[in-house]
């Protein structure tokens, strides 16, 4: 069963320069229990992925085409203002980036974790300790003396552990996880992802976790999409996708990564050329203009290729892998 | 690769003061050392990493090579001359020579000037000597792989990378033997992350460059540095040949920052060293071994007697019982 479907999701802008279109026939399942990582580069249309789950778009975006089912019964981009405030926290959560941002600096943690339980229907007494609970579980030490602190007696991996407990608080269905490890410290950040990994165990929810550090989508991750100009390029299992990439970028922005090159070199390896002016799509493939391997082909846009178990990419070439691999 | 060092950095320690009045009576420090005393120096053409986590002192350090920021004990030298505790204007003949890039691309440049002012700002801040601006313009870009219609563009305009680069032509402006770079590929994708550290290599060896890179990603650090210095509250914990480190980290703390880099590959086995999160304040620095807090390692000796600096093969250390080839932790601590 799927917690989240999505289904050629299209989702626009309309901007000074024109109409932009910021995702383009997104499809993608994220199972029961799994952990499923997107991965792009900026500008490939992570954020817009997420706000247009969370109905949250700006108010010049719009859902064009696709539709989001969430359980296989709500059909999130029909959902109303209210029916929508009522999944959010409850059965779909979130953590971002900056752990600061999403902590109120002048009420004590306490308090915001008592105020985000404000549907659960417990007493007073239940909702602390359910809050000191959750703060153990993320290993805040002394936790009940915790609640009264505030949000800056607090470090950083701390905060964005705090967040964690927060967003976990009333077991969502689904954590959508935006970057929140980008602002830690290596050290920090590998605990961070190792605590994810045990909470989402122990609570049995999902998470769609955004990165794009590659490394920690190899780590975490059971299934993984990899964006690139508002487009799903490839997606498959973790292993399927860095073990076996079947789409020239995915190929390519693995290569990149200097943390695969186990050898010193040089000169790293990079994708030259910029993501195309998504107002003025270009016809066929998105990513041929900086593709090593495009040919006339590329000319059209390709189909979703089916080339193994789940695993799939959008090129004409994906069940041909060693052709994707040889370098230009 | 001239003999000489460009840049010694020898004992160098910045002090903060610490306005807390109320504190005082409890015996809480005056003040509070960024660095706690690092000594380091940079050939022609090297390039030395400065990695560490937040806090560590990295940029305090950088700032204090340049004369941002006081030096309160040991000297800085610079092509030979002592350039700590130097005036304003003294300090403003040698920045010719030493460039710094500071972290932030896009912030670090003027909203409201366009690249080709932004470029030649150098030129109108230490003279221009009779140069032309525009043809100075022409090379700069070209140095750095911009096309020259870039000339006309705002910073707003620019990506993240293009934005690297006019920081790079910035501090190239006037030949300079020592470049300062703060995190240069933060926040850029890893496509562009090695445009801009493939730049900055071309340069090294085009124009001898020595090169100070601050960077808290190992991953870099191995591709780009040709020695470094692991920085751990103010204080170098390892320094050494880069190869001979990535190959065999013997401090603890350099093993665990090695091994806590997430590496793309599902089917790595993940052999971690965990440390405890909290990294102690600099205003109740732990005794003996300062991370003896964190180290999984430590053993009673750590906890009460400083370790002194050993140097073994190229390679300096602070810790009382440096780690063997693929030695792993006693026990395994989480969060």
């Amino acid at each position: 069963m799927s917690v989240l479907s999505v289904n050629g999701l299209t989702v626009s802008f309309t901007t000074d320069g024109g109409t932009l279109t910021a995702l383009r026939d997104v499809s993608f399942d994220i199972p029961d229990q799994r952990i499923v990582g997107v991965v792009g580069e900026s500008g490939c249309g992570k954020s817009t992925l997420i706000n247009a789950i969370l109905g949250l778009l700006a108010d010049n975006g719009r859902i064009d085409a696709g539709s989001v089912l969430f359980q296989n019964d709500r059909e999130l981009t029909r959902l109303g203002d209210s029916d929508m405030r009522a999944l959010r926290g409850q059965r779909i959560s979130t953590v971002f980036q900056d752990p600061m941002g999403a902590l109120n600096p002048v009420l004590s943690v306490g308090h915001q974790m008592i105020n985000v339980q404000y549907r659960s229907g417990r007493s007073k007494a239940e909702k602390i300790a359910r809050a000191v609970e959750m703060l153990r579980k993320v290993r805040i030490p002394d936790a009940d003396t915790a609640l009264s602190r505030y949000p800056h007696q607090f470090s950083g991996g701390m905060k964005q552990r705090i967040a964690i407990a927060m967003a976990l608080m009333m077991e969502p269905a689904l954590l959508i996880a935006d970057e929140p490890t980008t602002a830690l410290d290596a050290t920090l950040e590998v605990a961070t992802i190792e605590l994810l990994k045990e909470l989402q165990r122990d609570i049995g929810c999902s998470v769609l976790f955004i990165s794009h550090h590659l490394g920690v989508i190899a780590e975490l991750c059971d299934e993984v999409i990899v964006m690139y100009a508002g487009e799903v390029v490839e997606r498959g299992t973790t292993r399927q996708v860095f073990n076996d990439p079947r789409h020239p970028y995915t190929f390519r922005l693995l290569d990149c990564d200097p943390a695969r090159q186990h050898q010193r070199v040089r000169h790293l390896p990079t994708i030259p050329g910029e993501i195309p002016d998504l107002r003025r799509r270009p016809e066929g493939c998105i990513f041929a203009a900086r593709c090593h391997r495009v040919h006339y082909a590329c000319m059209r846009t390709p189909p979703v290729t089916e080339v193994g178990n789940g695993h799939a990419a959008r090129c004409w070439l994906a069940g041909n892998p060693e052709t994707v691999k040889v370098t230009a | 690769m001239s003999g000489a060092p460009v840049l010694e950095v020898d004992g160098v320690e910045v002090t903060f003061p610490v306005n807390r009045p109320l504190l005082r009576p409890f015996g809480r420090p005056h003040s509070i050392k960024g660095v706690a005393g690092v000594s380091f120096e940079v050939k022609r053409g090297e390039t030395f990493a400065l990695v560490g986590e937040s806090g560590s002192g990295k940029t305090t350090l950088a700032r204090a090579i340049n004369g941002l920021q006081p030096v309160s004990a040991g000297s800085v030298t610079f092509e030979g001359q002592r350039i700590d505790g130097l005036g304003r204007a003294e300090m403003k003949l040698h920045r010719r020579r030493m460039a710094m890039m500071f972290q932030d691309p896009i912030g670090s440049l003027s909203p409201r000037q366009t690249v080709g002012e932004l470029v030649t700002e150098a030129f109108r801040i230490h003279g221009s000597e009779g140069r032309d601006m525009r043809a100075e313009t022409a090379r700069l870009l070209s140095l750095v792989g911009l096309p020259l219609d870039f000339a006309d563009r705002y910073p707003h305009q620019l990506s993240g990378g293009q934005a690297r680069r006019v920081g790079v032509a910035r501090a190239i402006a006037f030949n300079p033997v020592l470049v300062v770079a703060d995190e240069p590929t933060a926040g850029l994708d890893v496509s562009v992350q090695g445009e801009v550290l493939n730049l900055l290599n071309d340069l090294r060896e085009r124009l001898g460059l020595a090169m100070v890179i601050i960077t808290h990603n190992l991953h870099v650090v191995r591709h780009v540095a040709d020695r470094m210095a692991v920085m751990y509250l103010g204080r170098f914990v390892e320094t050494g040949k880069t190869e001979a480190i990535f190959s065999e980290p013997s401090h603890p703390y350099t093993a665990a920052l090695l091994s806590a880099n997430p590496e793309p590959d599902p089917d790595k086995a993940r052999d971690r060293i965990s440390l405890p999160a909290e990294v102690p304040s600099l205003l109740a620095r732990p005794s003996g071994c300062e991370f003896h807090t964190r180290c999984p390692w430590a053993r009673e000796i750590c906890r009460s007697t400083p370790p002194p600096a050993s140097e073994r093969a190229g390679r300096v250390l602070t810790c009382h019982f440096p780690l063997g080839p693929g030695e792993h932790p006693p026990e395994r601590i989480g969060l």
